[in-house]
Formats: structure tokens, C-alpha cells, sequence
């Protein structure tokens, strides 16, 4: 039978697997950390998994996130992942959002699963799903990935510590796997291990990694466990006060030139100076009139491609003849 | 007396290196020997930079010989 090999474990045995039949988890980014925590719980009979993910499959996915195929290229990343889990296991009961998570979904849906994992790649939505975990009293599980380095923690577990307890203070370089570059194994290795912590949590067996980070050096092999204490104050703060939102920002290079940015609210890093006008492309058509047409508009979006295709429909629709687009996107303008 | 510092993330190829072993006054604290590392790298946004003294995340502590201390970036890839 299929999950003759964990049942015979002393951790798991027939309870065990009942256990998991009745646990939902729900994850969020189905990416490099996503795609293997998915496989993994899909694997050993979780009840019930929620994928939350905007995204689209692009090319650069399909060396760390093995869900994908090239067959993907372009399709939604949640819908994509549930239709190739229901082929490992179709006993699995599968929900998709495809929409980001925020401010105003993300204490709705972690009302509706046990545990949450982390599968983003920004600190907004780290510290996001942090505080809503907070209020809903969930557990998540972390982690977040330096090129080779790993870190991982269960937070909010059993009035364990939280995410704020071991970073109260964030910092504005927000670097991607993106941007730095990856080995598709690290994120692999990393979300195999959230998976294992979702199990620990839910059969009861083993220690929990609550109150410890776990580094990971993947070239050097050495891993460390550190002790991180709990700040009450800042889980008092997010009791009282409700999700406190994190914005990463950065400055225009040129503050003298006038910039529209097409992208959504959600995409980083935020542009907090200088003359910038900000009208996500999923508004563009019923803002026209707030872009000036005296003066020369910058138009940019996250690497150029989708700010020349609304310059050159502006131009020939609406004779915006003042706007240039930014070639490169928004790394090319900012300072840092 | 000498401690073992411990560097990790982008404070890694700041340092050049990911391990060191630093001579320090006696009774310096561990937000001291941050201060001293942080201009001597040029670590950014340092106040986002957690230290763990012997594998325990407290800044507070005063140090002693042979202590280890690493140096936390937050990361937020995946």
C-alpha cells in the first residue's frame, strides 16, 4: 500500500498516518522552497495543501523549482503544481489561489490550515505571514536563502519565538536568488526540510527547530543551531496593534526626472523618492489622464519589457509622444 | 583576549572571509566588537544584524576569552 514505508516507522504507524490525513498546511510561494515542500507533503498523504502564487512559470524557474516543465512556460504556478501533485497523489485534496498574498487575504486563509510555510523570496511577505500567524495562532515554518547559505526556523509554535523576535529590524537590501544566483539544490534541500519540520509538528515526534535557527553552508558543509530568544514586546506589538506592513525601499538616482511605474503594488523593491508616479499596469487604462503630456515621462516596470510594450500602445493609441522607456527596468534607475 | 567571529550572508564577502579569530580589550561588550566590525567592514544596515554569542542570539552580553560570536544578515531569498 502507498505509505507502507512511513507507517512502519515508530514516529508515524497507522495513528500517524491518520494524523496527517487530518492536517492541512498551507504554502505559500510555490517556487525553489515551494516545489519540493509541496512534493514532499504531498507524498506522505497530507489531507489538505493550499498553494498561493501569482506567478507564472518563466524559463530561469525550471532549474530549482521541479514541478515545472518546459511545457509550463507561461501558466500559473499554483494551478500548474496542483495538476502535476494530483498525479503523485490524487487523495490529496488541493486548493489554489492565484492572487499575491496581503494585508487583506492573509488572516482569511491561514484561518483555514494548521500550518503555514514559507515560501516567499522577500522580507514584506516574510514578516507578513509572520503577524498574521501571530493572530491567527498558527505556526509557520521559514526559510530564506543567501546563494549557498540557508536559514531555517519554526516560528510561533507553541509560544515559541517568532520572526520578529530574531530580525526585529529588517534592512533594505532585499537580494533575490534572482539576483545573486543559485544552485537549484539549495532551495530544494531547504524546503525539504520545512516539509520534515511539518511532519515533526504533526505526528509529535523528534524537536521541533522552535526557539532555534538552523544554518546551512552548502558548500562548506558545516551547519550551525543557534538559540533565539523570545521578545514578548514584539508579539505583544502585533496582538495589539494587528499586521504592522514592511515596505522595502529605495531611492530614485535622478530625483530631477519624472518617472511612471507601471508595476503592481507588490513588486520590490518600492521607489520612495524623487518624482514617480505609480500606476500599476492592471490600472493603466482608467488612469490615463493622471500622465502629464507637456513633459518627458520615464516609464519603467521590473526589466523593461512589459514599460516598452505601454509605451509603444501609448504612443501609437493615445499620441503620448513625451514618454521613453527604461530600458533594464527598475535596477537601472535606483541608487544601490 | 581573543574571540572567534563567525560571519555569514553578504557580511561573509564584506569580511572576505567566513571565520576570524580577533584580538579584543577585555571586558569588551558584543555590541562593541559589532561597532568595531561593522566600520571595519562597512557592513550596511547594521542595525538589522543580529549577533549570537556562543550560539545563543543576545547582543547584550560582556565577552569572554574564547568566546565565538557570529554575525546574522537577515536574507530573504527562495
Amino acid at each position: 500500500m502507498r505509505y507502507d514505508r512511513q507507517i512502519k516507522l515508530d514516529e508515524v504507524g497507522v495513528p500517524g498516518q491518520e494524523k496527517l490525513r487530518n492536517a492541512s498546511v498551507l504554502i505559500v510561494g510555490v517556487g525553489g522552497l515551494g516545489c519540493p515542500a509541496a512534493q514532499n507533503l504531498v507524498g506522505a498523504g497530507i489531507g489538505r495543501l493550499g498553494l498561493i502564487d501569482h506567478d507564472r512559470v518563466s524559463l530561469s524557474n525550471l532549474h530549482r523549482q521541479l514541478l515545472f516543465t518546459e511545457e509550463d512556460l507561461g501558466k500559473s504556478k499554483a494551478l500548474v503544481a496542483k495538476s502535476r501533485l494530483q498525479q503523485i497523489n490524487s487523495e490529496v485534496e488541493i486548493d489554489v489561489f492565484e492572487e499575491p498574498l496581503s494585508i487583506d487575504n492573509a488572516e482569511n486563509l491561514f484561518q483555514l490550515y494548521d500550518i503555514i510555510i514559507d515560501g516567499t523570496d522577500n522580507f514584506e511577505t516574510k514578516y507578513l505571514i509572520n503577524d498574521a500567524c501571530i493572530l491567527t495562532e498558527k505556526p509557520w515554518v521559514y526559510a530564506s536563502i543567501y546563494k549557498n547559505e540557508g536559514q531555517l526556523s519554526v516560528f510561533n509554535y507553541q509560544e515559541g519565538p517568532s520572526y520578529r523576535c530574531l530580525f526585529p529590524k529588517t534592512t533594505r537590501q532585499n537580494i533575490s536568488c534572482e539576483a545573486t544566483g543559485v544552485l537549484g539544490v539549495t532551495p530544494g534541500i531547504l524546503g525539504t526540510m520545512q516539509a520534515a519540520e511539518v511532519l515533526k509538528m504533526i505526528l509529535g515526534a523528534g524537536n521541533v527547530l522552535s526557539g532555534k535557527l538552523k544554518l546551512i553552508n552548502i558548500l562548506s558543509g558545516q551547519d550551525q543551531l543557534l538559540n533565539i530568544s523570545k521578545r514578548v514586546e514584539e508579539i505583544e506589538k502585533i496582538k495589539n496593534e494587528g499586521i504592522i506592513p514592511v515596505r522595502i525601499e529605495c531611492k530614485i538616482s535622478d530625483e530631477s526626472k519624472l518617472y511612471l511605474d507601471i508595476r503592481e503594488i507588490f513588486e520590490q523593491p518600492r521607489v520612495n523618492s524623487g518624482k514617480v508616479l505609480q500606476i500599476p499596469l492592471s490600472e493603466l487604462e482608467d488612469r490615463l489622464e493622471e500622465i502629464p503630456k507637456q513633459e518627458e515621462v520615464l516609464v519603467f516596470c521590473q526589466s523593461g519589457k512589459r514599460s516598452k510594450k505601454v509605451v509603444d500602445l501609448l504612443k501609437a493609441q493615445f499620441e503620448f509622444n513625451n514618454l521613453i522607456n527604461v530600458e533594464g527596468g527598475v535596477e537601472t534607475i535606483i541608487d544601490g | 583576549m581573543k574571540v572567534t567571529v563567525k560571519y555569514f550572508g553578504m557580511i561573509a564577502e564584506l569580511a572576505g572571509k567566513t571565520e576570524e579569530l580577533l584580538e579584543v580589550p577585555s571586558g569588551t561588550s558584543a555590541i562593541e566588537l559589532k561597532d568595531r566590525q561593522v566600520r571595519r567592514y562597512q557592513i550596511q544596515d547594521p542595525e538589522s544584524v543580529q549577533l549570537a554569542v556562543n550560539q545563543n542570539l543576545d547582543n547584550k552580553v560582556e565577552l569572554n576569552e574564547g568566546d565565538e560570536v557570529a554575525f546574522l544578515p537577515p536574507f530573504a531569498g527562495g
